[in-house]
């Protein structure tokens, strides 16, 4: 029984004491090559992390006394965590090297911050939710900071880490609130023992959990952060932040509010409803006066988490399904995306900006073409799979009945679609000659070709992927 | 199921993969195998949809050559044409081989330029062939990437503006209609059309942000359709995209967008706001004709005052989509076979002016009507072939310009004479700008030194005016070929829409009637 705990927590382990090897060998190792060996290892013991999760149901149960459950919603969003960090890290080798910023430390900081992910999705409990948002935080206020040699890193950094800590004190305020509410820290517990004498109390402290959980998504009003970290980290930890966390802090918050506070739907959905206008609009709206590339993508990415949190108002399981898988397609885009700006940076200071992608369709066309299909696919545009992703969310949403939040995130999507359309504007109808010579290597080749391929031809069939997130998200529902 | 109707949709498609693997625009032997290329693939999709109209079936009113294709979620890939969506399916069909002869002479990136216009006709297809709602609503939107690209890249100065403001405008209205497709599909549990025809939405007047909505639901769908609808057609006032996008696109990027984009919208008027939301159409018909008649009228003057000659035509096109309009929200048979007949004649005949323009561009470099005058000296076949066209767009009787107003307003004139009324100013008004326009490019003394050397028309342009001159009068003497294919699902949809109607109206008789016994 007792040994049944520590199978649960199988996968975390694994990782855990890998990580721990990896650091010792990188300590004493005399070998030149030992960056690159610990980098490709963690690599493969993630990709090994996911076929485990995903493909076996070894690791299925509940452990800790019901603190620590890996149900299949939270084996599957594993898996699909795993599958994108493995991906980030070896879309980002060659720009780590050559920045010389391939230290055996970035692999092992973007594993403890997988494994606080880890935890965090399969978190039952307050304190397990926060010592996995905590791990998964810290790592990555230090990889914004990666970058010794450059001011603006150290200063995305310390931005990062001071707000980080803020929002964090925040959420762990409102724990506090409803452990004083409920006498108990199990979301299971809070589901059960609310009633009209405490719900005040356990809202107040809902309130402050979700200030700590918006700013990890970067929703507005939480969402200052995002633009400065983006711009300032070193492209691969950009990379890293605008992808995996996010899926893993949707879920989170799915679980928490699903499960623990299941009385409250109405109140989380109308919170949730206003920050999710707030941030489609602001961030389309904001997103048009950068000139940075970075910063673009992160108002864009903000708006983007606007979408996925309407599919969490509608506070259904198609709804869920919905919020997920627009997650997961944002994830492949964003991918693709920045395999494109990881090859845009050179030792030049405004080699980010857009308008370097002038021209681009005359000097390379296949890539101008796919960056085309990955722009219009974020812009939502039919017939490429993101206006899929925005499809499910709004039926889901007015299913729900919340027909005036779909309006005006339509409008403000609208508006969004003008600095994409600006991005294809540079690349197509410029006269002047691409700036920058982009040359990739093959397997980053291959990812983007595969993102923008597949961008485009997964409207035509979704591989089973929408199938596999409602069992997911089914079994979610059902656990309660 | 016969797979014809996929053939026609996949072939563009195919021929546009086909270019982007294998074209290269290294030597003149290769740009001229890219033409020819898209050529043959624009040919060869003409010819499999004219199989599609010798195998049609006239007389019955129903979806034919219907295939259904499981496709993602809960949505089907399924196409189908009926009696409405056929004329404008071999429209467009008819015009792109013209379309691509026209471009002949593009110089700059031959291969994307083709490739552009084949997805165009690809996604143009689709539109009037798709029997899923979403699909529809694809393909629809789907449309607005290539043309903003074919602007973009090959187009006047201004371009970037112009195509900036098609784009996002046209957007606007689209995506306020998704989210009207999407409270249908959850309303009616499926996003098939044929069956959505069927379904009845709830008329009854509610209650938004403290304002009574008569017709409720329905009106409130219609609107968001109508949005997307008015812009695309376009109807005044949402009609300032119009001018800019046509003066600033390539010639036969104005043919495509004036002949065959603009008609979705009427299109979709037909196949959506009509069957599925009839009491809703009652209700705004007044409405309707109202802009329409403004169109009309005001169009009309502001294309005589115009400089430019691409302009006022594009002024033109938004007065006769006003007879469109009129015609299809009369709701009577003459009315919208009238619509549907003008429709396809202003196809031709819009396609065949922005030809004409582009002739005069080419070879003078503008297109101010100040630049020109007594053409009709040196270029007599053209300036005979301009008068035809100009004739037609008028509405001579003998052109095919003639039946499409004649039918629309008669339609309509059956249950709105006095906004008819108003709208016969707009026949005369046409002619004031039409014929003012012809004397000043074409009659008159040939002053200006660089025209005394114009050469006439070439093979070339002469290859592509003349289907259209042979259209334009065959269809002008002998309408029956369009009505034959229309008229009974005209039929069926007048019908339904009458029993809708008829029932709504006399529900609330029953319930008067009910009251006043008591």
């Amino acid at each position: 029984m007792y040994l049944n705990n520590f199978l649960v927590i199988g996968i975390e382990s694994g990782l855990v004491l890998s990580g721990l090897f990896f650091l010792v060998l990188g300590v004493f190792s005399k070998s030149k090559d030992i960056n690159k060996i610990i980098y490709f290892a963690t690599i493969f013991i993630m990709l090994f992390g996911a076929v485990m999760s995903g493909g076996s149901n070894y690791f299925e149960g509940s452990a800790f006394n019901h603190t620590f459950i890996n149900d299949n919603f939270a084996l599957k969003i594993k898996m699909l965590i795993l599958l994108s960090v493995s991906l980030v890290l070896v879309v980002s080798y060659r720009r780590l090297t050559s920045n010389n910023l391939l230290v055996f430390e970035f692999p092992i900081l973007v594993l403890c911050s997988t494994i606080g992910m880890l935890v965090m999705i399969s978190s039952q409990d307050l304190i397990v939710l926060f010592v996995g948002l905590e791990l998964h935080a810290l790592p990555l206020y230090v990889l914004a900071a990666f970058n010794k040699r450059s001011l603006k890193s150290s200063e995305a950094g310390l931005k990062f880490f001071l707000l980080g800590a803020l929002s964090s004190g925040l959420l762990l305020y409102g724990c506090s609130l409803i452990y004083g509410a409920v006498g108990s820290i199990s979301f299971y517990d809070i589901s059960i023992s609310s009633d009209d004498s405490n719900s005040w109390i356990i809202l107040l402290g809902l309130g402050f959990i979700l200030c700590g959980l918006s700013f990890k998504l970067s929703i507005v009003p939480f969402h200052m952060w995002a633009p400065d970290v983006y711009e300032g980290s070193p492209t691969p930890t950009t990379l890293f932040l605008a992808s995996a966390p996010k899926l893993a802090v949707l879920a989170m918050t799915a679980r928490i509010l699903i499960i623990g506070f299941e009385k409250f739907t109405d109140g989380w959905q109308q919170i949730l409803c206003i920050l999710a206008i707030l941030s489609i609009v602001f961030g389309s709206i904001a997103a048009i006066a950068q000139k940075n590339i970075k910063r673009l993508l992160a108002y864009s990415s903000i708006s983007h988490m606007g979408f996925a949190i309407i599919g969490l108002v509608a506070g259904s399981q198609v709804g869920l399904t919905a919020s997920l898988w627009y997650t997961v397609i944002y994830l492949i885009m964003t991918i693709g995306v920045f395999t494109f700006v990881l090859n845009m940076e050179t030792k030049d200071v405004d080699s980010l900006s857009i308008q370097n992608i002038s021209g681009l369709s005359k000097s390379s066309p296949n890539l101008a073409i796919l960056m085309t299909f990955l722009i219009c696919s974020m812009a939502g545009l039919p017939p490429f799979i993101g206006f899929f992703a925005k499809y499910f969310i709004f039926m889901a949403a007015i299913e729900a009945g919340f027909i005036w939040t779909v309006v005006l995130a339509v409008i403000g999507s609208v508006i969004g679609s003008f600095y994409y359309l600006r991005l294809i504007y540079y690349m197509y109808f410029g006269d002047t000659e691409s700036t920058i010579s982009i040359d990739m290597s093959r397997i980053e080749y291959l990812v983007f070709v595969f993102a923008g391929v597949f961008v485009l031809v997964g409207s035509l069939n979704f591989f089973g992927v929408d199938e596999y997130l409602r069992l997911a998200v089914e079994s979610l529902f059902v656990n309660d | 199921m016969t797979y014809l109707l996929s053939y026609t949709l996949f072939l563009p498609l195919i021929g546009a993969f086909i270019l982007m693997v294998f074209g290269n625009e290294g030597k003149k032997e290769s740009i001229l195998n890219i033409k020819i290329l898209a050529l043959v693939t624009t040919c060869a999709t003409f010819l499999i949809s004219v199989a599609l109209v010798v195998q049609f079936d006239y007389s019955v009113s129903e979806f034919q050559f219907i295939e259904d294709r499981k496709w993602v979620a809960n949505l089907r890939f399924k196409l189908g044409v009926d009696g409405i969506s056929l004329p404008f399916i071999i429209l467009t069909t008819f015009l792109m081989p013209l379309v691509i002869i026209a471009s002949w002479n593009i110089k700059d990136r031959v291969k994307d330029y083709m490739i552009a216009f084949l997805i165009l006709e690809f996604l143009m297809i689709g539109v009037f062939c798709a029997l899923d709602i979403v699909l529809f609503y694809l393909f629809f939107e789907a449309g607005l990437i290539p043309m903003f690209l074919i602007i973009g890249i090959w187009g006047g100065k201004d371009r970037i503006y112009a195509t900036f403001k098609f784009f996002l405008y046209t957007l606007l209205g689209s995506i306020l209609m998704l989210v009207a497709i999407i409270y249908l599909i959850n309303l009616s549990g499926t996003s098939d059309i044929a069956t959505l025809s069927r379904f009845a939405v709830s008329s009854e007047d509610i209650l938004l942000l403290g304002f009574s909505i008569r017709g409720g639901v329905q009106t409130l769908l219609w609107l968001a359709f109508f949005a997307s609808f008015a812009i695309k057609m376009p109807m005044w006032p949402f009609h300032t995209w119009l001018p800019d996008a046509h003066v600033q696109a390539p010639t036969a990027g104005s043919m495509i967008l004036a002949a065959i984009l603009l008609k979705m919208g009427g299109y979709g008027f037909l196949r959506f706001s009509l069957p599925l939301f009839p009491e809703a159409s009652l209700l705004m018909q007044d409405f309707v004709f109202f802009i329409s008649v403004v169109a009309i009228i005001y169009t009309s003057l502001v294309a005589f005052v115009q400089t430019d000659i691409k302009k006022l035509i594009a002024y033109s096109s938004v007065a006769h989509m006003g007879f469109v309009t009129m015609g299809i929200f009369s709701m009577s048979h003459h009315g919208i076979d009238g619509a549907i007949f003008q429709m396809i004649s202003h196809g031709i005949i819009s396609a065949a002016l922005f030809f004409g323009v582009g002739v005069m561009y080419e070879r003078t470099n503008t297109r101010l009507i100040d630049a020109y005058g007594g053409l009709a000296i040196k270029m007599p076949i053209f300036a005979l072939i301009f008068m035809v066209f100009t004739m037609a767009n008028v509405g001579l009787p003998g052109t095919s310009g003639f039946v499409g107003e004649f039918l629309s307003l008669l339609g309509a004139f059956e249950s709105k004479p006095i906004f008819v009324s108003f709208a016969l100013l707009g026949v005369i008004l046409s002619a004031v700008y039409a014929l003012s326009l012809y004397k000043k490019v074409i009659f008159g003394n040939l002053i200006k030194e660089n025209l005394k050397t114009l050469p006439d028309l070439s093979m070339r342009e002469k290859v592509v005016f003349a289907p259209l001159v042979i259209s334009t009068i065959l269809f002008g003497i002998f309408p029956y070929f369009i009505f034959e294919m229309t008229s009974i699902s005209v039929q069926f949809l007048i019908t339904k829409v009458e029993l809708e109607t008829a029932f709504a109206a006399s529900s609330l008789v029953n319930q008067f009637d009910l009251v006043l016994r008591k």
